[in-house]
């Protein structure tokens, strides 16, 4: 039993949220949320440079990690500080999926993922499918795709977008799932980018009969779904307790310099005690996260069950974790100004990505209760 | 008991309904539906329409101008005005301030100022939270010191609604450094134009706009403009907020709530049957909907006893408490509801000329979970609600 992080990963620990904390101040901030894309190409560059899109990937793919503990580390340095940087998307999304499934050729793609050069996004989620992974009713006829996806997070942003389409069977059907690489200015494909509540940015995209090259089998794409969507979820799960730490810290020195009736509020108990409360549940979560980055190379059904475990929980604490948050500050905590109201939205959202509380609640029961 | 309306109030119920049927314009409570924010003259035109109704000031006497309604015809009133999705009375001039000036108030003042509200004529806010002074209210520091026949305001105020478009503010204002904090304060009326006041609204989580800084420097007030005794206000403030926290429970707001909840949650599809069919979603609407059933029942309990002559004391606590939590378990049920389509900001989910993202109920609950954090935090937090019930009720 050892819960210390390798040489290795504690230096890239050290130099992540060295640089990160150095990188994100207020200014960037905001400047990334008034920015078109969402993100700061200063800060993408910076990341690709230290190794961090890397540490994302196997040494077979190219990379210099990949393990579900890398996964959790860098995940975790980015939620500190609230950054919105597309590695879920562009790292763990696109660039798992392109290494489970591409040809050599398509593989090439990874070097240029990261080395910071190329974004990418997976658009799969469709209006209505809400988090069902086998729901897909954008259609193919001879390697041209129509149809909408939803809520495509870096959706905006991306060179290449990895796009589901149904080859055969129903809506519903497991089988009968493709993937496209589809290049972001393909003829018949448009975008309509938004900002995201909590930071980042998603697309709302229509596609008319937009070529796509095939990635993987046709019609047996599916399979590899769940695996990235379980690396993702570990990902956002770690990135939770970032932000959870980073509240937290936020939060006592709120108890601890803000007075009223003549004294720190931090000082009455009915606070003292709904903070230790917070303390409790926000290392059941850290817990949590290393359970799922401990299992996360285990087989689906082992697998499978951390996840619905962890991110079940992780959605349960973020919203205790930011509602206790922002009750404890009063009105400043109700500010866009102030620096919890970024982290606290951005903890809220982590329940809207791979699956809910409820919907993985669901599943946990059908996996291991049932 | 009896837990019927009578045939008297049932026949006002129907009255009210009829009205607001017939003259609530359709654009407003689509507005209100749909979590828009109202502009000045949105409100403006809805206080219109029920003053020249006689209805505008549901819990003022006749003889101001008011409709001498008792608190079960006040709940009536305000629970259809909520079932019919029509914007709420804007409570700074009618609940809070009325009140306070035809207790309290010279004659002049009540001539002058009551008229005034219910034609619309000022829109006031309340000046009483400071950057230094929130569930403390007493520690306040905004000062007024008398030079002659005026009083020279210096300080700021803090969350103060819709100031931004506020004709008048009433203040409290400390007059005395002296003795307990409770015994210096004096409550002011303080018009918005004068030299010397400048407004700084604060942008909110959801994007939304409705809290400003209000800051003094030298501001010239008249002596006349003084509520009854110098020292005073502190009393005259905990008799507003008795007036304030008539509604507190928000049983229609949440009704509304619970509605707009079930309604989502039958047209969202998880797994390829509704969300409203899935046991562990089921689950949790029942719970809210059991505990607001019975809250409504308290509700009408202390209503009733008002209506009996008792004075509200901390029941209106227990109800603020348990309102909210009805209500935020509500917004956050309903932004889980809408799923993925919860992730775009509030602002730019309705863009100008874009299609608006994702289906029209989506838009909305990301913004009022958000935005209802204040619920619990605002009027006194509910924190200071349980320290007023422990002292008040328990005797603790």
């Amino acid at each position: 039993m050892n819960f210390d992080l390798t040489d290795e990963r504690q230096m890239l620990q050290d130099g992540l949220r060295r640089f990160l904390r150095d990188k994100y101040t207020p200014d960037l901030l905001k400047q990334i949320a008034d920015s078109e894309t969402g993100t700061s190409s200063d800060v993408w560059d910076g990341l690709a440079d230290m190794g961090v899109i890397g540490a994302l990937f196997t040494e077979d793919q190219g990379g210099f990690g990949g393990a579900g503990f890398d996964v959790a580390l860098v995940a975790e340095e980015m939620g500190r500080v609230g950054a919105t940087d597309p590695l879920i998307d562009t790292g763990i999304l696109g660039g798992g999926l392109i290494a489970a499934l591409g040809t050599d050729d398509q593989k090439a793609m990874i070097e240029d993922i990261i080395a910071g050069t190329r974004q990418l996004a997976l658009a799969h989620g469709e209006p209505g499918s809400r988090y069902d992974l086998s729901r897909v009713g954008t259609t193919v006829a001879d390697g041209k795709l129509t149809g909408r996806k939803a809520v495509v997070v870096n959706g905006g942003a991306a060179d290449t977008l990895i796009v589901s389409a149904r080859t055969f069977g129903d809506v519903a059907d497991q089988e009968g799932i493709s993937l496209y690489l589809v290049a972001a200015d393909a003829p018949g494909l448009t975008r309509r980018s938004y900002a995201l509540t909590g930071g980042g940015h998603a697309a709302e995209i229509t596609l008319d009969d937009t070529p796509g090259t095939l990635l993987g089998t046709e019609g047996q794409a599916f399979d590899a779904l769940p695996t990235a969507h379980a690396r993702a979820t570990c990902a956002i799960s770690a990135e939770a307790v970032g932000l959870m730490d980073a509240i937290r810290e936020l939060t006592v020195d709120y108890l601890k310099t803000r007075k009223q009736f003549g004294q720190p509020i931090g000082k009455f108990q009915a606070l003292q005690h709904r903070m230790a409360d917070v303390l409790i549940e926000i290392e059941q979560a850290r817990s949590a996260v290393i359970n799922l980055a401990g299992h996360l190379e285990a087989e689906p059904a082992v697998r499978d069950v951390h996840v619905a475990a962890t991110k079940t929980l992780i959605g349960q604490v973020a919203r205790l974790v930011a509602e206790e948050s922002i009750q404890m500050h009063g009105g400043i905590g109700m500010t866009e100004e102030y620096g919890l109201a970024h982290l606290a939205k951005r903890l809220v959202m982590v329940d809207h990505r791979f699956g809910d509380t409820l919907y993985h609640m669901d599943r946990f029961i059908a996996l291991a209760v049932a | 008991m009896n837990l019927n309306y009578t045939d008297d109030q049932i026949a006002f119920r129907d009255e009210v309904r009829a009205f607001l049927a017939d003259n609530l314009p359709a654009r407003l409570s689509e507005k209100v539906k749909s979590g828009e924010e109202l502009t000045k003259q949105d409100h403006e035109e809805w206080h219109a329409i029920l003053n020249a109704r006689g209805w505008l000031a549901g819990n003022w006497p006749v003889e101001y101008g008011g409709t001498g309604w008792d608190a079960v015809q006040r709940h009536i009133f305000e629970d259809e005005m909520t079932k019919a999705a029509a914007p709420r009375i804007v409570p700074f001039g009618i609940a809070m301030l009325g009140p306070v000036l035809m207790k309290f108030g010279s004659e002049e003042q009540k001539a002058h100022y009551l008229p005034r509200i219910l034609n619309g004529d000022d829109w006031w806010c309340q000046g009483y939270s400071e950057p230094g002074a929130g569930s403390d209210l007493a520690s306040l520091r905004t000062t007024a010191v008398r030079e002659g026949d005026y009083y020279i305001v210096n300080g700021q105020k803090t969350w103060t609604t819709l100031a931004q478009h506020a004709d008048m503010i009433f203040c409290l204002v400390r007059t005395k450094k002296e003795g307990k904090p409770q015994e210096g304060i004096s409550f002011l009326l303080i018009d918005m134009k004068s030299p010397g006041i400048t407004v700084r609204p604060i942008e909110l989580i959801d994007g939304s706009v409705e809290v400003n800084e209000v800051w003094f420097e030298d501001v010239r007030v008249p002596v006349g403009n003084l509520v009854g005794e110098e020292n005073k206000g502190w009393t005259y403030a905990k008799y507003l907020l008795t007036h304030e926290r008539t509604n507190i429970a928000g049983v229609g707001f949440a009704s509304a709530g619970l509605e707009q909840l079930k309604r989502i949650a039958r047209l969202e599809l998880s797994a390829g049957k509704p969300l409203i069919e899935n046991p562990l979603f089921a689950a949790r609407i029942a719970q809210v909907q059991i505990d607001l059933m019975a809250m409504a029942t308290t509700n009408l309990r202390v209503i009733s006893a008002a209506a009996a002559g008792q004075a509200p004391g901390a029941e209106s606590s227990m109800l603020k408490v348990k309102g909210t939590q009805v209500r935020q378990e509500i917004n956050a049920l309903t932004m889980q509801a809408v799923g993925p389509y919860a992730m775009p900001f509030p602002s730019e989910a309705v863009d100008g000329d874009n299609a608006p993202i994702g289906p029209d109920y989506a838009r909305a609950p990301t913004g009022q979970y958000l935005n209802n954090r204040k619920l619990s935090i605002y009027g006194g937090s509910n924190e200071v609600q349980r320290a007023i019930i422990a002292k008040a009720i328990l005797e603790l």
